[in-house]
């Protein structure tokens, strides 16, 4: 049984199927939260996470001409630093001046804010490709001959485990800081119902700042994590990213932050197991049509059930 | 000019952008007093709370909390400085625990907040158990105690209500407005906005009657509610309440 199903199904669609909703999960958290704190879609999210993996690139390259070999998680840390300063300056120039303007305006911003810092990005780094990590990942040897000798072997690059406990990690920590923190269940106010905020007393001002930070943490590990996962960078993986997000928050229910995670690791998943030769030899849906699985959810939910799996906001 | 006064509304001329709602509008409430603002639909009454924390456009005039000026000072400072307010509807922070919305009410509280929470608990007591249970979960009765004891968190010099009791079974009614009166006795003022004008009359140490943003008749709780013209106004024509 194990190994006519199991194996493939678990080692080349189940497991990369989780790492991807990994990856979209953490994207999602950001969307999710400006979505519900400040009500508009961003969609400069995506390349704060491209920003982040080429700067996460460039600090390895220093740290290396430098003599240190480091690994991409030692680079992501300044360049995690990095895309937080980054999308606050980008609020406090280029949205705050629009808080109390229509919600259009403020998209509109934020959609020239996406061509802005993808052109910015290549000026600087320039429009090809670039090598992120190079070499075949080989399966990390200690789990593949641990989980052999229980005769299921499992083949689990060294990359996709980090990412796997990377994302855990900072769920766990993101967990924390809206259930116990006085500025995340502030996060949670404010979402929950932001005229009530105000007239609470609640520095919404702060609040915004906040969600800046945690959702720019979050875009850089979820960008670092894509350029991992895939070896390359380019200007446009942002953009990329942007539908599978999108349709993930939607999934989860606007504003829910473990909604955006649920559903993110289903559109990963989703993305992935289509593919996956469920009837005879070929696979169910072409691997080229992957993104249309996102959209194809994300245009079911929006029909048959718009608040979302965890009852999220209607706009 | 009332002795202790607490909070004053002094010929206040507001509104909604162009819209001018308000017309020399006069308040004032003392301190220890229960004051209420009657009406029919359309008078302006929740409009007046919304001046005071500086949620609309005021044209004219002047709102003062004790000595101090409020024209125009954002919600967020007004409620800093001791004006708690709970609004007619959604009130209370449906996703978070009646704790989180009460440690939310205390947002710039620096210290004591597990006292204010046991005073709390114990002014309503019906709250105790259900403290960590979402505040979206429960009855329209005991989320109207929880917007109230948020407001009541920071120290507020006056609590502003607005409609406290509408949508609300005459049962739970009562409880509010019994609720309100052990509030104010505990040295609380309180103005209100009230649909329910003859009980909250009852209730209530002074009223102001506002009638198309002006106002039409001042008086005791008890001399308004036995007053003909108030009576023939909104008490008759709303049946016995």
């Amino acid at each position: 049984m194990w190994e006519s199903f199991g194996f493939e199904f678990i080692n080349f669609y189940f497991i990369p199927g989780l790492v991807l909703g990994c990856i979209y999960a953490l994207g999602a958290i950001g969307i999710t939260l400006t979505f519900g704190i400040l009500r508009f879609a961003n969609f400069s999210h995506g390349e704060i996470m491209m920003t982040s993996s080429y700067l996460t690139w460039e600090f390895i390259m220093i740290f290396t001409s430098l003599g240190i070999l480091a690994h991409p998680l030692i680079g992501a840390i300044p360049a995690s630093i990095c895309a937080i300063l980054l999308a606050l300056f980008v609020d406090r120039f280029f949205y705050k001046p629009f808080r109390n303007a229509p919600t259009i305006m403020i998209v509109i911003a934020s959609f020239g804010m996406m061509l802005i810092i993808r052109s910015m990005v290549q000026v600087i780094w320039g429009p090809n490709q670039l090598t992120f990590v190079k070499g075949i990942a080989k399966p990390n040897a200690y789990i593949r001959d641990l989980t052999a000798s229980f005769d299921f072997m499992l083949l689990i690059p060294n990359k996709h485990f980090s990412i796997l406990i990377g994302t855990v990690l900072i769920m766990l920590l993101f967990n924390y800081l809206l259930s116990s923190t006085k500025i995340g269940k502030g996060m949670r106010a404010v979402s929950d119902n932001p005229d009530l905020a105000k007239v609470s007393g609640i520095d919404v001002e702060n609040i915004i700042k906040a969600t800046w930070i945690v959702g720019g943490f979050c875009a850089a590990a979820a960008g670092v994590f894509l350029a991992m996962d895939t070896q390359f960078i380019e200007s446009t993986m942002g953009f990329r990213m942007l539908l599978p997000m999108f349709a993930a928050a939607i999934l989860g229910g606007i504003g829910r932050p473990f909604g955006a995670v649920a559903g993110g690791l289903i559109i990963g998943l989703a993305e992935e197991l289509s593919a996956y030769p469920w009837f005879g030899d070929g696979p169910v849906i072409s691997p080229g049509y992957k993104s249309g699985v996102a959209f194809s959810i994300m245009v079911l939910m929006l029909i048959i059930k718009p608040s979302g799996l965890f009852k999220g906001k209607v706009f | 000019m009332l002795r202790n006064r607490i909070l004053a509304v002094e010929n206040l001329f507001a509104g909604y952008g162009e819209t001018e709602i308000l017309h020399d509008i006069n308040i004032e409430v003392a301190g220890h007093e229960i004051v209420s603002i009657i009406g029919p639909n359309g008078a302006g009454k929740s409009t007046v709370m919304k001046a005071i924390l500086g949620i609309l456009n005021i044209n004219r005039g002047s709102i003062f909390l004790e000595s101090k000026q409020i024209t125009g000072v954002k919600p967020s400072d007004v409620v800093k400085l001791g004006v708690g307010y709970v609004p007619q509807t959604d009130n209370v922070f449906v996703s978070l625990t009646v704790q989180e919305n009460l440690e939310m009410g205390a947002w710039t509280l620096r210290s004591g907040l597990e006292n204010k929470f046991d005073e709390m608990y114990t002014l309503f007591p019906d709250l105790s158990d259900k403290r960590f249970q979402a505040a979206g979960q429960l009855s329209g009765g005991q989320r109207q105690m929880v917007a109230m004891a948020k407001a009541l968190m920071l120290d507020a010099k006056i609590l502003l209500l607005d409609e406290p009791t509408a949508g609300l079974s005459p049962k739970f009614r009562h409880e509010i407005f019994s609720t309100i009166q052990r509030i104010n006795e505990s040295g609380m003022p309180i103005l209100m906005v009230e649909q329910n004008a003859k009980q909250a009359l009852q209730i209530s140490h002074r009223g102001y009657v506002l009638v198309d943003g002006s106002n039409r008749h001042t008086g005791t709780g008890i001399g308004l509610s036995s007053d003909p013209e108030v009576a023939r106004m909104f008490l008759g024509s709303r049946g016995s309440v």
